[in-house]
């Protein structure tokens, strides 16, 4: 992810918290997946502001399903519809979706 | 699950752009507080 952007978005948590939700609209599930996981689990190329920053912000994808159910269909299909044609949709969700999946709450870690 | 959250939203010139997504937010209630096209190539 652009380094520039990490940093806005280290920013954004410093300003509203870690209720945000980052909306992707990348081409390809390994572009998607590298973006969820710099955003929860730092920047796994170490390059960036967010090298070694686990935000813990959940990453969605704009064509899952659980997103485009709560956005107006006609916009939906006017702004989206055209790209979903050509995208890996199923490819995106599982690579997007397998990043969430592996997000761990700081505060719900329990010490032994 | 969007509606009065705050979003940030991370398009890509060769996917769907930013403002696109930003359109989709809005129609589903959310807060767009950052929105960039990026470019993954």
């Amino acid at each position: 992810m652009d380094l520039g952007n990490q940093a806005r978005i280290k920013e954004l948590v410093d300003t509203y918290g870690k209720d945000l939700v980052v909306i992707l609209g990348g081409a390809g599930a390994e572009a998607s997946g590298i973006a969820a996981e710099t955003v929860s689990n730092g920047d796994p190329a170490l390059a960036g502001p967010l090298a070694g920053v686990q935000l813990g912000l959940k990453a969605y994808h704009i064509v899952e399903p659980e997103i485009r159910a709560e956005i107006d269909p006609d916009v939906y299909d006017e702004q989206v519809g055209m790209m979903e044609m050509v995208l890996d949709v199923d490819e995106i969700i599982k690579e997007v979706s397998s990043i969430r999946s592996q997000i761990t709450d700081p505060d719900s870690v329990i010490c032994r | 699950m969007l509606s009065g959250k705050k979003v940030v939203v991370l398009g890509d010139r060769d996917g769907v752009p930013g403002p696109a997504i930003e359109e989709c937010m809005r129609s589903a209630g959310a807060d767009v507080v950052f929105s960039t096209t990026e470019c993954f190539v």
